[in-house]
């Protein structure tokens, strides 16, 4: 087909997480005002901090892909400012991960708990592990970067990087909506 | 690369502002009580249109061949369809049991 | 040997999968023997215990479906979707060679728990899973399967996953991305098209499983409630989640076996195969209504009026594809110079077979009559009809037809014709009599039955087909090792065929093809009314062709997985770093090896 190879078994590959993420969701969604005992979502979860993790994912995809131009222009001292800035602000998404599991867990909400906490951290820590993969990568391509190793001619590898970190963004964005903003 | 056109820095800086701009109306709404009954359709419209700009424009779906929008579409409705269809065996069947 | 644990190349990786898969086939077979020898005679038997029989019937489902049947249509993708659409490998030969090591671990991991019981302070030497192939919750929770039996299950089942979707992303990036100059889509090979149609049907059930057992996983070892009615958690959803995986999955098994059908029939009928883009819809057709029927397998579960209707529809419609291949294949035949190859009489087994399965099928499909079948052994005649007289007899054609391409010898038609008659004999014995002791009211997975239900003729047929069909695999693996003894003779095409795998030499140079070819009609090596057949390929390619070295990355990569099984199933945590830490170099040094094109 004349296709770039790695692009297209990526997007084979984001396809297949729709399904992984879609079977979390529906497991999420079917347990649902199930839970046989407390905390409940409306009792635990908090929006404002929620939708700042949310703006800082948003704008750490902005950030790749102004990563993405700058190399794909060959700007390199760009490309690696850019590629840090989007691993640092994927690092704040975890950070505010780890801090609202902490404090959920110090409000009773553990993984045993109820349904509710079940299916919650198995969902949301299901997509900060593939953050967590996400900020690795990134920091993998800043350090090729720093030593000179990545440019214009590697940019595919750039490119298929962002494709995975707008994915995680984007599966993001379906649950702040689903367990967040929908009680 | 196969795009023909090529989205500009600032395409991508309009695009991160109208993200930013609906996640506030998102959470505007939540929290505006007059807004509850239509809450879940506009909150599940408003993150479909996020969703939508960051594969078209971020992920450059827009630019690229058809052929990945595709390989990406198919197991995306898949999964839509996936999740809809679980929410209705297991509650449609209650609603319509219950009579309504 | 270092070669064989480093190679790249489709064709040795293709082997490497036929005969691990069919070391597991025999392995299988052997688990459904015993079971066979326990059923043939009522009130307890040869004295095989339930908790051994309920292993048995466990792990035979298991490893036919993972270990056996799936495999060894990998063989098959990997020596011959490359030489089918002109390339010289798949687009990603590291990552093949990482689904194979994956398969042969998670098939030894799950294998080893025959003889770990001592490992876990059990009574006795096998934890083997014994919760069926399809592990129904709640029966898999800690409090009602308290030992590691499960574990393995789900852990060897996760294993496997990775393997099988690594394949499905390099299988759809080669068919769609490496064909050979003027190979448009529809002047695909058939079997090509239904591999390809398999791939996309992996890449979208297999997650499906995977959070299954992932939930499974949580509940087992962390305490979570997702499938423990205790904690508001329901085993339905466990059997919605395994059901959307397994009923794509069927397909997976079928399809590929459909598609040699598709090309063993044209081959010994001298005929294109009938109505070719009809075969292809079809064949999409049936992977996407795949999707639409899975609550079929759970019609006895109280779903409701609504569900169970809409799940009868599909799955009746699901038939309609089915049997416009059938219609097909006999078009293929009629009116063709058929030469009787043991090849072609699986291909034709296949489609008598696979009319009974089906027509079992169709019964399935209406909600009511399935009441009474489902669970019996109505069920168990049902699979294998399509399973074993399906998928296997198809297999059996392809390994006949693509043998001497794979090994540069043929193998004895006399001894294939003893082994299809046996095979034949043996399977019908084996599973008719099951229609009848199911619709009598005998139910799966027990382990005796008493003499008053009135089935003990049926078993003892039963049992008696089975050891046939074992004496035929006998026979058939005679025929496979007897050629290793003899010269590489074969010729490039000793069946005629007309697809591109043929126009090299058997087996092919490393390189596949000296020049790669142009190609100009679906059947580039027949004389058809618009093409005359593609000139030779030169014998020598015209420049040094450069081929890829090995890697040892992919098999180091795949070790840390069953390391974490391990480390997973012993609860030691100091092996999950260990693991993770194998995986993780193991991917930086792939990543940063160069990479020869």
């Amino acid at each position: 087909m004349g296709l770039d190879s790695r692009k297209m078994a990526f997007w084979a590959f984001i396809g297949s997480e729709c399904l992984l993420f879609g079977s979390l969701i529906s497991t999420y969604l079917v347990y649902k005002g199930r839970s046989l005992t407390g905390p409940f979502p409306h009792e635990i979860l908090n929006i404002p901090f929620t939708s700042f993790s949310t703006f800082d994912l948003l704008m750490s995809s902005l950030a790749m892909v102004l990563a993405l131009a700058a190399v794909q222009r060959g700007d390199m001292k760009r490309g690696k400012l850019w590629l840090l800035v989007t691993a640092l602000l994927g690092l704040v998404f975890l950070g505010g991960q780890f801090w609202e599991f902490s404090h959920f867990v110090h409000e009773g909400l553990g993984l045993t708990t109820n349904l509710f906490g079940s299916t919650f951290y198995v969902l949301t820590g299901t997509h900060g592990a593939h953050v967590t993969v996400g900020v690795i990568w990134l920091l993998t391509l800043w350090v090729q970067a720093l030593r000179g190793k990545l440019g214009p001619a590697n940019a595919m590898t750039v490119e298929i990087t962002g494709l995975y970190w707008h994915f995680v963004d984007v599966v993001w964005i379906v649950i702040f909506t689903v367990v967040y903003l929908i009680q | 690369m196969s795009e023909q056109a090529h989205a500009t820095t600032g395409t991508y800086l309009r695009v991160a502002a109208i993200l930013v701009m609906i996640t506030l109306i998102e959470v505007g709404i939540f929290y505006v009580p007059t807004f509850q009954t239509v809450l879940v359709p506009v909150l599940l419209f408003l993150s479909a249109v996020k969703f939508t700009l960051v594969v078209m424009f971020y992920m450059h779906l827009k630019f690229d061949n058809r052929f990945f929008a595709f390989l990406f579409g198919g197991p995306l409705l898949l999964g839509v369809a996936v999740v809809v269809s679980l929410l209705f065996i297991f509650y449609g069947a209650v609603r319509l049991r219950a009579g309504s | 040997m270092k070669s064989w644990l480093t190679t790249t190349d489709h064709k040795r990786i293709g082997l490497l999968y036929f005969w691990t898969a069919f070391g597991f086939f025999l392995i299988g077979g052997l688990e459904a023997l015993i079971i066979r020898a326990q059923l043939a005679r009522p009130d307890g038997g040869l004295g095989v215990s339930a908790e051994t029989f309920n292993q048995l019937f466990t792990m035979h489902g298991t490893t036919m479906v993972f270990l056996a049947l799936m495999p060894l249509s990998a063989a098959f993708f990997n020596f011959i979707i490359p030489l089918q659409i002109g390339a010289r490998d798949v687009a990603f030969p590291r990552l093949n060679a990482f689904s194979y090591w994956v398969f042969l671990l998670g098939g030894l991991f799950l294998n080893a728990s025959f003889i770990a019981g001592p490992l876990f302070g059990a009574d006795r030497l096998s934890v083997a899973p014994d919760a069926g192939w399809f592990g129904y919750a709640n029966l898999t929770s800690r409090q009602f399967s308290p030992g590691p039996n499960v574990d393995f299950w789900l852990l060897g089942l996760q294993i496997l996953g990775i393997a099988s979707l690594a394949a499905g992303f390099n299988f759809i990036v080669t068919i769609l991305n490496m064909r050979a100059p003027g190979m448009r889509m529809l002047r695909l090979p058939p079997f090509t098209w239904m591999t390809l149609i398999t791939q996309f049907l992996v890449i979208t059930a297999f997650p499906v499983i995977t959070v299954a057992l992932v939930l499974l996983m949580f509940d087992r070892f962390f305490g979570t409630h997702f499938f423990v009615p205790q904690g508001g958690g329901d085993p339905i959803l466990w059997q919605h989640l395994f059901w959307m995986f397994g009923h794509p999955e069927v397909y997976i098994l079928i399809l590929p076996a459909m598609g040699i059908i598709s090309e063993v029939l044209p081959t010994f009928s001298k005929k294109p195969l009938f109505g070719y883009t009809v075969v292809v819809y079809s064949g999409v057709v049936i992977a996407f209504l795949g999707w639409s029927v899975w609550s079929h397998h759970m019609f006895s579960t109280g779903l409701g009026p609504i569900a169970d209707s809409v799940f009868a529809g599909t799955t009746m419609l699901i038939a309609i594809p089915t049997g416009v291949k059938i219609f097909n294949w006999i078009g293929t035949l009629w009116g063709g110079q058929i030469r009787f190859t043991t090849s072609l009489l699986f291909a034709v087994g296949f489609i008598a077979m696979f009319i009974i399965g089906g027509l079992s099928g169709v019964s399935h499909a209406a909600a009511p009559s399935d009441l009474q079948q489902t669970d019996t052994y109505y069920v168990v005649a049902h699979i294998h009809y399509v399973l074993f007289g399906g998928t296997i007899l198809g297999l059996f054609a392809g390994i006949y037809y693509w043998w001497p391409k794979m090994t540069g010898r043929m193998l004895s038609e006399p001894l294939g014709k003893v082994h299809f008659w046996l095979t034949m004999i043996g399977m019908n014995l084996a599973f008719f009599p099951m229609h009848f002791s199911g619709l009598l009211g005998m139910p799966r997975r027990i382990y005796t039955y008493s003499s008053d239900l009135g089935v003990a003729g049926f078993n003892l047929a039963s049992t008696i087909g089975a050891f046939l069909i074992g004496l035929a695999t006998l026979v058939f693996f005679w025929n496979l090792l007897r050629t290793r003894w003899h010269p590489i003779t074969a010729p490039s095409n000793p069946w005629g065929g007309a697809t591109l795998e043929w126009a090299i030499p058997s087996p092919p140079p490393v390189y596949n093809f000296t020049v790669i070819p142009t190609v100009e009609s679906r059947m580039p090596l027949w004389q058809t009314e618009r093409h005359a057949p593609m000139p030779a390929l030169p014998e020598r390619p015209p420049a040094p062709i450069h081929v890829p070295g090995g890697s040892w990355w992919p098999m180091i990569t795949a070790i840390g997985l069953p390391i974490l099984a391990i480390a997973a199933i012993s609860r030691t945590l100091p092996l999950v770093f260990v693991g993770a830490a194998v995986v993780i170099v193991g991917i930086y040094r792939w990543a940063y090896e160069p990479v020869e094109m």
